[in-house]
């Protein structure tokens, strides 16, 4: 008796070491990785054709745009019981929390509006049109702008969060994809998928300061397609994932030079860090897996069996 | 702050106004004959991927400054196409043409058409990418050599290459079938034998019933390749051929421009907006119309400028490249004014393959492996 309740008391302990949460775009699952074992310790059922997954600033709530159900749901991660919808407008595909923990910045795709939500009263705070096909999301470090960038459209949208309006529009290459403000907010990188760059802008002035080629040897440069980006510590480096040429580029984010190219599953999509940035795990749609790479010596070293097209990824610490 | 949201402003629209109007102009051909009559041509077949390229190319324009118009015009069997294509022309230099190779023809011909930008959303006929081509004549449907090389490079990678072929009688059942002999000879392969499909009074059961015994004597065969551009006959071999065999070419397994089925590559996004606009399926004329569409509007949204010859040379150009839901950017032939396109290989339910297939390789992109290579075309227009 005594050992069975201890076995069941462990079993409801919440496990010790991070981990990182997948959205799986065709199973209507989250995988939950263990960054210890590097092994799928949870399969989530969540709605349907979860994408965007982000946790709140004190990982106490897990948001998740479940697209084809419109709408973000709000989950528990230590049950992984969706606790509540929030409304979110049409086929939510991505969206950013703002630094005040409380609005997520969502982009409708079939809809072309980006909405406001209020986490805490569960409201529509403001619809705003933008371009067709809204598909990045970024908030600026300081909260004042937020971004959507349009993937038919190929602009990127700047809000203003106070007015809730667009300031600018500025025109990127074709299918942006993925938005990141960096270096404390001074620079807005912009990811375009069939233009096959990344667009680095001046916030100040929303002007193109920079642009990135890519060049995968023996891969034709149309499918070479740069989707999610993600940036190590000090923003020296960013981690560019090339979509269907199945390669992770490693950029400078000083110089702009692309270092190294790292081969990983197919048709790979987002990525996360874990705690100390020393790994990253690639979301591969087509292969249904993720790739964990080491950091430093920018080598794949492990690749996990997910769900049907892992799409996002965020990391959640236990402790 | 001001100042910066004014430079922001201006930065975005550089070059101000611009209103742009497309005349989407529909040669109505007389529907033939067919066996069944489940399917009718939907109303606004082609016009409705006009529209959503509007929608689409308004929704960028707004942030710009820039205005899309759609001005639809129809020529009735037996009507002056000539005088439809004038009114059309008195009102934009831009067409987007759903209609035959000779109308498209006597389009680009005419004086009030010079300097005009006419777009081909229909005809298949390579004669139009080749000695037939017209400078101010662009092509975003594919060519029907670039469908039946798509199909040819299936088989390959199959290794069917067994093949015999059943086709029609009519016109296109039979130019599609000489693409399929210059296809398959292109990529090593050849037809082993051919019957012609002619349902007469003589063919006294319906035709599902006629399908065995006409197809008993091609003995065996890897696959069997139907030319049947009319959708006349060839559904009924599927099933019912004296071999099990697979079928493709017109019916079973096809080589499309764009089908309701293509979801990859972001395209259902496509799919579910024009499937909200106007009810149903997205078909290829709609895909091929939307695509003139958004290559105008394109042009317009890098460009500033809604000048023919301005749009024209930036279409053209190293500059352009069109994010057409196939998975690559697409870009204009600069020898014959086809755009280059990937090409979804389907049945009814799923894509089968996206051609060009790995392992089919061009000096300088693989999507020329499709089609009329510059060498292999006699267009001159474009020099």
């Amino acid at each position: 008796m005594l050992r069975a309740s201890l076995i069941a008391l462990c079993a409801a302990l919440p496990t010790q070491a991070d981990e990182i949460w997948v959205s799986n775009e065709k199973d209507d699952t989250i995988s939950v990785i263990d960054v210890e074992t590097l092994e799928v310790v949870r399969t989530i059922e969540v709605g349907e054709r979860p994408r965007g997954i982000t946790f709140s600033k004190d990982y106490s709530v897990l948001y998740l745009c479940a697209s084809d159900d419109d709408s973000v749901q709000v989950i528990d991660p230590e049950t992984g019981k969706i606790l509540h919808d929030l409304p979110s407008g049409e086929d939510p595909e991505q969206f950013v929390l703002h630094p005040d923990d409380r609005h997520l910045y969502i982009a409708n795709e079939d809809d072309a509006i980006t909405t406001v939500v209020d986490t805490e009263s569960r409201t529509v705070v403001a619809q705003i049109d933008v371009g067709i096909e809204p598909e990045g999301m970024a908030v600026s470090p300081d909260g004042k702008i937020a971004i959507t960038t349009s993937e038919t459209t190929n602009m990127a949208h700047w809000i203003d969060t106070e007015t809730q309006e667009l300031f600018a529009n500025t025109l990127v290459d074709s299918r942006p994809r993925h938005a990141e403000f960096v270096k404390e907010g001074t620079e807005l990188w912009v990811s375009s998928e069939i233009g096959g760059t990344i667009t680095i802008f001046d916030v100040a002035t929303q002007a193109e300061k920079g642009k990135i080629d890519f060049e995968v040897q023996g891969v034709h440069p149309d499918r070479v397609q740069p989707v999610g980006f993600e940036f190590t510590n000090g923003d020296t480096h960013a981690f560019v994932a090339l979509g269907p040429s199945n390669h992770v580029a490693v950029v400078n984010a000083e110089s702009y030079e692309v270092e190294e190219y790292i081969l990983v599953g197919r048709r790979v999509w987002h990525m996360e860090f874990d705690r100390n940035r020393e790994q990253l795990f690639t979301t591969n749609g087509v292969s249904g897996d993720v790739t964990v790479i080491d950091v430093a010596s920018r080598t794949p070293t492990k690749t996990i069996k997910v769900g049907r097209f892992p799409w996002g990824a965020a990391f959640r610490p236990t402790e | 702050m001001l100042r910066t949201i004014m430079a922001a402003c201006l930065l975005a629209a550089p070059a101000g106004a611009v209103e742009v109007v497309v005349a989407h102009l529909h040669v109505i051909q007389p529907p033939p004959p067919v066996l069944s009559e489940l399917e009718l041509r939907p109303k606004g077949l082609g016009l409705d991927g006009t529209r959503l390229g509007q929608e689409d190319n308004a929704t960028t324009g707004r942030f710009l400054g820039h205005t899309y118009e759609v001005s639809a015009h129809a020529v009735e069997v037996g009507g002056d196409v000539a005088a439809a294509a004038r009114t059309a022309l008195a009102e934009t230099p831009f067409l987007i043409v759903d209609g035959p190779g000779d109308a498209l023809q006597a389009i680009a011909d005419l004086p009030e058409a010079a300097g005009a930008l006419i777009f081909n959303a229909t005809e298949g006929d390579p004669a139009l990418r080749d000695a037939g081509c017209r400078a101010n004549l662009l092509h975003t449907v594919p060519s029907t050599a670039m469908r039946t090389d798509a199909l040819a490079q299936f088989l390959v990678r199959k290794r069917w290459d067994d093949l015999v072929l059943v086709e029609g009688e009519h016109g296109p059942d039979r130019a599609y079938a000489a693409a399929l002999d210059r296809s398959l000879a292109k990529f090593g392969l050849e037809i082993e034998a051919r019957k012609t499909w002619a349902f007469d009074a003589d063919m006294r059961r319906n035709a599902a019933a006629e399908v065995p015994l006409f197809t008993q004597d091609f003995g065996d065969y890897d696959a069997l390749l139907v030319a049947d551009e009319l959708g006349d006959f060839g559904r009924f071999l599927l099933y019912n051929t004296w071999e099990p065999r697979p079928i493709a070419g017109s019916e079973g397994l096809t080589a499309q421009t764009w089908a309701p089925v293509v979801e990859q590559w972001g395209a259902i996004q496509l799919q579910n907006r024009f499937a909200e606009l106007a009810g149903r399926g997205m078909e290829p004329e709609d895909w091929a119309a939307w695509a003139a569409m958004r290559a105008i509007g394109e042009a317009v949204t890098r460009t500033g400028t809604a000048d023919p010859g301005d749009v024209r040379a930036f279409l053209l150009s190293d500059a352009f490249e069109l994010a057409g839901f196939k998975g690559r950017p697409l870009t204009f032939r600069g020898w014959n004014g086809q755009l280059r396109q990937p090409i979804p290989i389907v049945h009814p339910r799923a894509l089968v393959a996206s051609a060009p297939l790995e392992g089919f390789l061009h000096q300088r992109t693989e999507l020329d492996t499709l089609g009329l290579d510059a060498p292999e075309s006699d267009c001159t227009a474009f020099n």
